[in-house]
């Protein structure tokens, strides 16, 4: 039987998805902090990106799961722990992410380095034609993670990943 | 930790979270209401995030007590709740609504921020994380009460008569818990009246700028979170009838 290693784990991770937003996975988003193995067991230590973020549930039965599959090791062996500190921050989703993320056609976040409340007044450029000739048309949107927008340019709404 | 100090601190963690889950069922029932598509998406989300804070404050509770959210809030009758008056009320309109979202916004940010120092680590650590979900509660009935306070003359009797109305009930936020001294002495909470001049601070020149006149008086309109309004029962029988159907069911 094969050896299982932390880099393997992070490997299966890389592939599993935000369930909110599909085309980037939990690694690149910022969201798994921490792998541990003790014989045969692993935990997966993550942090919620809003508190009230209902895919919990699901980020952590998927991590289970693939982890399970992939590596063979039974489901009972496998923990995800939940921690609050550090706070998530979309500062830590990658730029790689941040690249998919404006494909997939939502704003990436502004990096704000913790200044929350100074970034409120920066603009979203529009992901599909790049102009900052946008305004905020709703602090909330179909997510908690995320505003509305509108580009006077495409004369289109669109989406931004909220800076948090 | 002593004992004395976990029953106390308990205490405070449950008024939190009850103040969150009834202030969140209440924007919620605006979900298909609201005055326009993006209010009904922002009041949703305002739930959906003091939805999870509750969780957050219910989740520390669990850790220190072993006390269940789910028994906590859907098969708790209403004299054990532990909230204030305020955020049972009925939503009333919307200047009403966002009113109450304001000063309870404001009251939250400034006890978060105060909480992220907090001697008790788990504490200081939730305060940290829902703080900055707050700041987006704060911009957006900020930017309501505004716009309302300086709108139409029927906004702006609407919301004037909503800070009337709401202003004791306001207060209630500021009345320590009869064991909180204890707490704020070895520095797990702040202090209650720092908290409320810093409050006033803010909430006060703001009001003002918005065109109204804040009420003369300083009194709560209770002072025991023991003492509810007519309105929670109606409001608890809503919330919890379907936990209740079927207790210990599983979807």
């Amino acid at each position: 039987m094969q050896t299982i290693t932390t880099k393997m784990v992070w490997e299966v991770l890389e592939m599993v998805k935000d369930p909110e937003i599909p085309v980037v996975s939990l690694v690149e988003m910022g969201i798994i902090r921490d792998v541990e193995l003790d014989d045969d067991r692993v935990t997966v230590t993550m942090t919620p990106t809003f508190s009230g973020c209902p895919a919990l549930g699901v980020m952590q039965r998927e991590i289970k799961t693939a982890v399970s599959t992939t590596l063979n090791i039974p489901l009972p062996h496998i923990t995800v722990n939940i921690v609050l500190a550090p706070p998530w921050s979309t500062d830590w989703i990658t730029v790689a992410a941040r690249a998919k993320l404006k494909a997939f056609g939502l704003a990436p976040p502004p990096m704000h380095g913790g200044k929350l409340d100074i970034i409120f007044h920066d603009i979203a450029p529009c992901p599909r034609c790049d102009s900052r000739n946008t305004s905020l048309k709703n602090n909330f949107g179909p997510t908690l993670c995320r505003a509305i927008y509108y580009c006077h340019d495409c004369q289109e709404p669109f989406e931004q990943f909220k800076p948090l | 930790m002593e004992l004395q100090t976990k029953h106390a601190l308990a205490a405070q963690l449950l008024a939190m979270a009850d103040d969150e889950i009834l202030l969140a069922h209440r924007d919620s029932e605006w979900t298909g209401h609201a005055p326009i598509l993006e209010e009904d998406i922002a009041l949703a989300n305002l739930a959906q995030d003091e939805l999870g804070h509750a969780s957050v404050w219910y989740g520390l509770l669990h850790e220190l007590t072993g006390e269940d959210a789910n028994q906590l809030v859907f098969f708790r009758d209403p004299t054990a709740y532990y909230n204030i008056q305020m955020v049972e009320l009925p939503n009333g309109d919307w200047a009403f609504t966002l009113m109450r979202q304001y000063l309870f916004d404001v009251a939250e940010m400034l006890r978060l921020t105060a909480l992220t120092e907090s001697n008790y680590q788990p504490l200081a650590n939730a305060a940290a994380k829902v703080r900055r979900e707050e700041l987006y509660h704060v911009r957006h009935s900020s930017a309501w009460v505004r716009r309302l306070g300086l709108g139409t003359d029927e906004s702006h009797r609407r919301t004037q008569k909503a800070l009337t109305t709401l202003w004791p009930f306001a207060l209630q936020m500021f009345v320590p818990l009869p064991e909180e001294p204890a707490l704020v002495a070895s520095h797990i909470l702040p202090d209650a009246d720092q908290l409320k001049q810093q409050w006033l601070d803010v909430v006060l020149p703001f009001l003002h700028q918005a065109g109204l006149q804040v009420p003369d008086t300083l009194e709560p309109i209770a002072t025991s979170r023991q003492q509810h309004s007519k309105y929670l029962a109606p409001l608890l029988q809503e919330m919890q009838e379907v936990a209740r159907q079927d207790p210990g069911a599983e979807w």
